[in-house]
């Protein structure tokens, strides 16, 4: 069972009170954009084994989107944080950077 | 005038907890900045009590304040004086970035007591019920089985449990049912 702690109201919540939002930081490509940045945008998703960054909803609690880093092998979380972000904070990768030295995820490391 | 009635008639079950549905409640749904010293005076002046810390509830004897979420309370009022306090506390937030709806006839309440009380609302919850950890005044909002409810505690160690009124049915079933003879588990 996945646990991780809605950053906006503090609880402990576990998976059945959680929505799963998918992958983390994406960039939309809308009207304007190129067919390539588009299907990109639509289509092309991470599926690490180890390191990944997903969005959730607080669905049954307080109903707040945040952003949470853990490992798809082990289940451990890293850290969740604020939805209102484009990349990961400084403190979370530093606590990844802890667990597991020379993680890489999209650009990020 | 037709004699206003809740949504299952205040049905009762009685097995190892006591389950009662409460009849009509005034409840008034207010979204907005929690910290703000004018949010927090009309909420006040509508209730008689706080504005309560997180994951928590203040009762007065004129209404009650519920803590939903970083931005949202629930309003308690007696139903009969729901629209009079609804147009005071609209009236009061008429400048802020505020909601305040009425949703008194979208949600049922139910009163579960009892010494059993704690376990039966464990089988339902992924919530840590156990007396350590969830004590009068405390509020969680999360789920009963499939669907979305809110409960308190009151002094008296029962608990106060709020849904949505199109699920009231199966809330009353999901209590009765763990609440059932013979069905102690004895593990909190
Ligand atoms: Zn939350």
């Amino acid at each position: 069972m996945l646990i991780l702690e809605c950053p906006y109201c503090g609880v402990l919540a576990d998976e059945t009170e959680l929505t799963p939002g998918g992958e983390a930081h994406l960039k939309r490509f809308g009207p304007g954009s190129s067919d390539e940045a588009f299907h990109g945008y639509l289509f092309e998703r991470e599926n690490p084994r180890g390191v990944h960054f997903e969005r959730w909803r607080h669905s049954y609690g307080c109903g707040k989107w945040f952003h949470a880093a853990r490992a798809t092998d082990t289940l451990e979380v890293f850290g969740t944080y604020s939805a209102q972000v484009f990349d990961p904070p400084e403190e979370i990768r530093k606590k990844i950077t802890a667990k597991r030295p020379g993680w890489t995820w999209k650009d990020l490391s | 005038m037709s004699k206003v009635i809740s949504v299952l008639n205040q049905a009762r079950f009685h097995g190892i907890a006591d389950v009662t549905e409460l009849g009509v409640q005034g409840m008034i749904s207010l979204r907005g900045d929690l910290s703000s010293a004018r949010l927090k005076t009309a909420a006040r002046t509508a209730t008689g009590a706080t504005v309560p810390e997180p994951h928590r509830v203040t009762i007065s004897d004129q209404g009650g304040l519920c803590w939903m979420a970083p931005d949202e309370l629930l309003v308690l009022v007696p139903y009969a004086e729901v629209s009079t306090r609804l147009t005071k506390l609209q009236d009061a937030l008429a400048k802020d970035h505020a909601l305040a709806v009425d949703v008194s006839d979208a949600r049922a309440v139910f009163q579960l007591g009892g010494p059993h009380a704690r376990e039966v609302l464990a089988k339902l919850s992924p919530v840590d019920l156990s007396a350590r950890a969830f004590t009068p005044g405390m509020l969680r909002r999360t789920r009963l089985a499939q669907v979305a409810a809110a409960f308190w505690m009151t002094q008296d160690e029962a608990f106060r449990i709020v849904c949505f009124r199109s699920v009231a049915q199966y809330v009353f079933d999901l209590l009765s049912i763990a609440a059932q003879d013979g069905s102690e588990v004895d593990a909190l």
